[in-house]
């Protein structure tokens, strides 16, 4: 019996909003050992606990089950109108089961769109096209409020941050932001950025960097070197899990870079809290249909 | 580790100091966003919080046999109600204030003036945090603020926080604050 888009949908939100991925777990527990004062030894304790009552009780690992986005990439053909009503389908039957919170508001009346699915605009959808793709990926990437509150662009030369049009510029931005997130967006967090793009795409980009495992690095030997050392610069600041203090203030920093008008050159910051909810699957249709 | 209990007097609250961890018991009520605008409007707030507990959250709940259940919990970012929070703290008795992050000079002062705490729960815990929440005991606001945004009332068990703010201008955040600043200065000056 092959499960519908909707019910892999469906499954793939019950196991992101409940499994902090491993990466993300490990490091904490890195964290936990590296902790000497005791305001972060109790948050991190705490934090594994919670990971752990998450996934062996399949309930959300945070209440703000964030912004549920997924990232489609398919083949040539594909039926993204399809993909799209069952990623809805799909929210609102999370929803009714516990794993994702009444999220959604009507910006302009306040109220609650209490299924968190609204036809072509919630849950999020991002649809890349791939030629040589055979089946339909998804990466789905739950982030919380109160850190996309905490999220930055800059645009360069900024002069009060003494950042120029390069990598140093750069570094000043993404040290600014991580600064500036004290313990409002739940650190010990996760950066992801993108240097270059407009904003748009700034922000996109930004954001997707979110769904690289931790212990890779960028491609690019430069910007490598620019996450090792602004990950170690970062947690120099001291500001700790929940801005209590403490040695491990980010978890990762994950650096992309897009092409740029001559005008223009941002650094966007997407600062994600640890509870860094994304998961990838590849879906299952039969006969290729969906 | 110390026991709180409500109703909260002030002679407890102002026994506290930051840095201190605590537990907290009894009844405890939510408010976030909505409900901190719809005060500052003039609104009147439906349940009586003198010497009682705010915290900032905004749950998971399935209905379930007529009653809720409370799937998840946990703080939401407390600076969002700055702007609201000192008159709040004036008007309303309220003696513990608990949420995430810290807020600011406001809150602060009025915590000092007024004999009032500002706790820090761990963000993100939420299945954690749901496991100390006994009983839904009312619900406020439902249907105009829905869920998220409602004002709930709990009863909770040993629910762990940091004393964050004290009554007597202690101030984690601030500190960590300035630390850090300085830091951030001192890498500013380092080589590209």
């Amino acid at each position: 019996m092959n499960r519908t888009v909707t019910d892999q949908l469906a499954e793939l939100i019950r196991i992101n909003t409940s499994c902090l991925p491993e990466d993300v777990e490990s490091a904490l527990v890195s964290a936990r050992a590296a902790a000497t004062s005791p305001a972060e030894l109790q948050v991190l304790d705490a934090l594994l606990e919670n990971a752990h009552l998450a996934r062996d009780g399949a309930t959300p690992v945070c209440q703000d089950t964030g912004t549920p986005t997924f990232f489609f990439t398919v083949p040539p053909r594909t039926d993204e109108v399809s993909l799209r009503k069952a990623a809805e389908a799909a929210a609102e039957r999370a929803t009714a089961n516990g794993w994702l919170r009444r999220n959604t508001i009507d910006t302009l009346t306040g109220a609650s769109i209490d299924s968190n699915a609204l036809p072509g605009e919630m849950p999020v959808c991002h649809f890349r096209a791939d030629p040589d793709a055979k089946a339909v990926t998804v990466s789905l990437l739950q982030k919380g409020g109160g850190s996309e509150n905490m999220s930055r662009q800059f645009s360069l030369p900024d002069g009060e941050l003494g950042a120029g049009r390069d990598l140093d510029g750069v570094r000043r931005c993404i040290l600014r932001a991580a600064w500036e997130a004290q313990g409002y967006g739940c650190a010990p967090g996760i950066l992801g950025v993108c240097v270059g793009g407009d904003r748009a795409e700034g922000y996109l980009a930004a954001k997707e960097q979110l769904l690289r495992p931790l212990g890779d690095d960028s491609p690019d030997p430069a910007l490598a070197e620019l996450e090792r050392r602004v990950l170690r610069e970062a947690n120099s600041l001291g500001i700790g899990p929940m801005g209590l203090g403490g040695k491990t203030t980010l978890l990762g920093v994950k650096i992309a870079v897009r092409p740029r008008l001559p005008a223009s050159y941002f650094v966007t910051v997407a600062y994600c809290c640890w509870a860094c909810r994304r998961h990838t699957v590849t879906l299952k249709t039969e006969g290729g249909a969906l | 580790m110390i026991e709180v209990r409500y109703p909260f007097t002030e002679t407890v609250v102002r026994n506290l100091h930051a840095g201190d961890a605590v537990r907290v018991s009894g009844r405890v009520c939510t408010g976030r966003d909505r409900f901190h605008k719809f005060l500052a409007d003039g609104g009147e707030c439906p349940v009586d919080l003198r010497d009682g507990a705010l915290f900032h959250c905004g749950p998971v709940v399935v209905p379930e046999g007529g009653s809720w259940r409370i799937v998840a919990a946990g703080p939401t970012t407390s600076i969002r109600e700055e702007p609201y929070e000192a008159d709040a703290i004036a008007r309303l008795g309220i003696r513990v204030i608990i949420g995430k992050g810290g807020m600011g000079a406001n809150t602060l002062e009025a915590c000092r003036r007024f004999g009032c705490v500002y706790l820090q729960a761990v963000g993100g815990a939420a299945a954690l945090t749901a496991r100390r929440i006994r009983r839904v005991a009312g619900v406020h606001f439902l249907e105009t603020f829905g869920a998220t945004e409602a004002c709930w009332e709990w009863e909770v068990e040993g629910l762990e926080a940091v004393v964050g703010m004290d009554a007597h201008g202690g101030d984690l955040f601030a500190k960590v604050r300035e630390a850090s600043a300085a830091r951030l200065e001192a890498l500013g000056k380092e080589d590209a």
